[in-house]
């Protein structure tokens, strides 16, 4: 190898580029074409055959396998279709019945001999708690996430990891009780605070009573949401290829810098989707905010009064003692709970799908 | 734009195991130097430390001088994103940035430092894009994915990002391990443009691209598995492949290694 060798001796695959009429000689590409008859095992055949090939068989294995998946997939399909059919029909007459409307009426009195009821104000009271909380607990989530995935020694990250993880282990009933007996207090001094400072803004005006509130159920709920977000992000940040934060730190960026060049651009669909999911909990959280809402049914966008109302928390404070109307009633707001949650989920894959090909700067 | 790098007694861990002991070498300014050598013989490792990428491993430490023009890159008070500023890398996988378009990918590093202008960065993108032999080929889809483009498309992408920052120095590690022959040659073609404005270190497994690119080489070694690196021999390319003077080079380059 004294000379400078030709180009071709750095082609790894050199066989596959050969084509007729290229000017090198031959020798080359025929040893890469010998290469794997040699080390083929000599004499007899081998697993590789040899022998003509056998006929497939009909019923193996791989045909009942086949078949079993199938099944489950056809199951779940049955199953969503009987729950839809069950839940429309049992609705379909409590609507009928309805002397209101069911969108606009302020008001659930499904079990009287005229019924009323209408989910505005429930619908409302489920998307401000839950927006509020997502609010609240997504920007802290992330923090918590990179200082875990990008920050923390690693000691302190999987301990921490550990702890966050063990608050979405707690039933969300102890969250209730906790909020209505404890976290109550702090809440309703804070409330009286900000009503006296900011009261001018409507969203923190009133005259009270102030406590079990839509900024209480929210809070709550933004403790209830934060480990799903963070562990989810977590787990995105740090599938972040290493190749691309090395890149980034080779360009001169600082950690902080690097972080918003290769890590949160890389995790924006998983942290959308984080997100989701932790919205998804907050719109279906039922026990936690039937105990810490003040349980009204107006439309307000007031925080801090005692008010405020969930679709799901509707449903367990008055399941008991509903009637058959009663029933078909809360089913159907049942259903509008799940249209929301539907029409969330598929805005965020919506934006996810649009996004699969970025063209957009993230610095 | 160019600078000589001094390397003394360099000497670098990850954790307890030393993967290269006492490499002297001094890399004069717009040269292409190649570093040869087994795998696991450290090459990577000191290319990593001459712009401080290789602490950025948990556990890993480098010891020993290293300096710039005669400034100390590891000394206390040097801002280590200067340094590497200073000092562009070019890694083994293309890795452009996934969510970013070309043009994104190649203002990158000056979006990082600061540069907002929209003149700039345009006449900075076309600059680097051209110097890289990568514009004709996307000049008319700057806004599109930079993840987009071919293998070897995506390394010149890397490529004219690093360069776009205007480095003295440009590390390459092993930059066509991952690219087809066709463009390997390009890559090559643009290493013989870039070195009369940069100095060039390049890692590489291939040795006749060692002997096309570059004016000296480096050859590494280790004596087994578990033991520290060591450069064995640093000379003229030419010399280091037609007239070695240490055995263990001859063995290796000749392919009689092990």
């Amino acid at each position: 190898m004294g000379e400078t060798p030709h180009r071709s001796a750095d082609a790894g695959t050199g066989g596959t580029r050969v084509t007729e009429g290229h000017p090198w000689p031959a020798g080359a590409s025929a040893r890469v074409a010998e290469a794997p008859v040699s080390t083929r095992t000599p004499g007899g055949p081998g697993l590789g055959g040899g022998a003509a090939l056998p006929t497939a068989r009909r019923f193996g294995a791989e045909r009942a396998f086949r078949g079993l998946t199938l099944a489950a997939g056809g199951f779940v399909l049955v199953v969503i279709a009987a729950i839809a059919v069950f839940l429309i029909a049992k609705a379909v007459p409590a609507l009928q019945a309805n002397t209101e409307s069911f969108w606009t009426f302020e008001g659930w009195f499904p079990n009287d001999a005229q019924p009323k009821f209408g989910i505005g104000a429930l619908a409302f009271g489920t998307v401000l708690t839950a927006t509020l909380a997502l609010l609240v607990a997504v920007p802290i989530a992330l923090g918590i996430a990179l200082y875990l995935s990008h920050y923390a020694p690693r000691r302190v990250g999987t301990s921490l990891g550990f702890l966050i993880d063990l608050l979405a282990a707690v039933p969300s009933v102890v969250f209730g009780l906790w909020g209505r007996e404890i976290f109550l207090n702090p809440v309703r001094d804070f409330s009286t605070w900000l009503n006296t400072y900011f009261g001018w803004i409507p969203i923190f005006g009133g005259d009270g009573p102030f406590g079990r509130s839509i900024l209480l159920g929210s809070l709550v709920l933004a403790i209830m949401v934060l480990p799903i977000v963070t562990s989810l992000s977590r787990e995105v940040f740090l599938q972040t290829p290493t190749a691309n934060e090395e890149a980034a730190l080779a360009l001169g960026a600082t950690r902080w810098e690097m972080i918003r060049t290769a890590v949160l651009p890389y995790g924006r669909p998983g942290i959308l989707a984080a997100v989701m999911l932790g919205l998804g909990r907050a719109l279906g959280e039922t026990i936690a905010l039937a105990m810490t809402l003040g349980i009204t049914f107006n439309i307000s966008f007031n925080l801090i009064e005692s008010g405020g109302n969930s679709i799901a928390a509707n449903i367990a404070n008055t399941f008991g003692e509903a009637n058959e109307t009663g029933r078909g009633a809360l089913i159907a707001s049942g259903l509008v709970l799940f249209a929301i949650t539907l029409i969330v989920n598929i805005t965020a894959r919506a934006i996810i799908y649009r996004r699969r090909e970025f063209t957009e700067s993230a610095a | 734009m160019a600078k000589r790098i001094d390397a003394a007694n360099v000497t670098a861990y990850y954790g307890a195991f030393k993967a290269i002991e006492n490499i002297n070498i001094t890399v004069e300014p717009k040269t292409v130097t190649a570093l040869i050598g087994p795998s696991g013989c450290g090459k990577s490792t000191f290319l990593r430390s001459i712009n401080r990428m290789h602490e950025v491993l948990p556990g890993a430490r480098v010891e020993g001088s290293l300096t710039i023009d005669g400034q100390d890159i590891y000394h206390r008070d040097v801002d280590v994103t200067a340094v590497r500023r200073t000092i562009g890398m070019v890694f083994q996988r293309p890795n452009p940035f996934p969510t970013m378009s070309i043009f994104e990918n190649v203002v990158a590093g000056l979006r990082l430092n600061g540069v907002k202008k929209k003149s700039i960065l345009d006449e900075a993108a076309e600059k680097a894009l051209r110097s890289a032999n990568l514009w004709d080929e996307v000049k008319d889809r700057l806004g599109k994915p930079g993840a987009g483009l071919s293998g070897g498309q995506q390394q010149r992408l890397c490529i004219a990002r690093t360069i776009a920052v205007e480095p003295q120095v440009v590390l390459m590690d092993e930059p066509c391990s991952a690219l087809d022959p066709i463009s390997t040659l390009a890559i090559e073609d643009l290493m013989f443009q870039l070195k009369d404005k940069f100095t060039i270190i390049i890692v590489t497994h291939n040795m006749q691209q060692a002997a096309r690119v570059s004016d000296r080489t480096a050859f590494f070694s280790i004596e087994k598995t578990g033991d520290p690196g060591r450069l064995i021999e640093y000379d003229n390319t030419q010399k280091i492949f037609s007239n070695p003077s240490q055995k263990k080079t001859e063995d290796y380059i000749t392919g009689r290694f092990g």
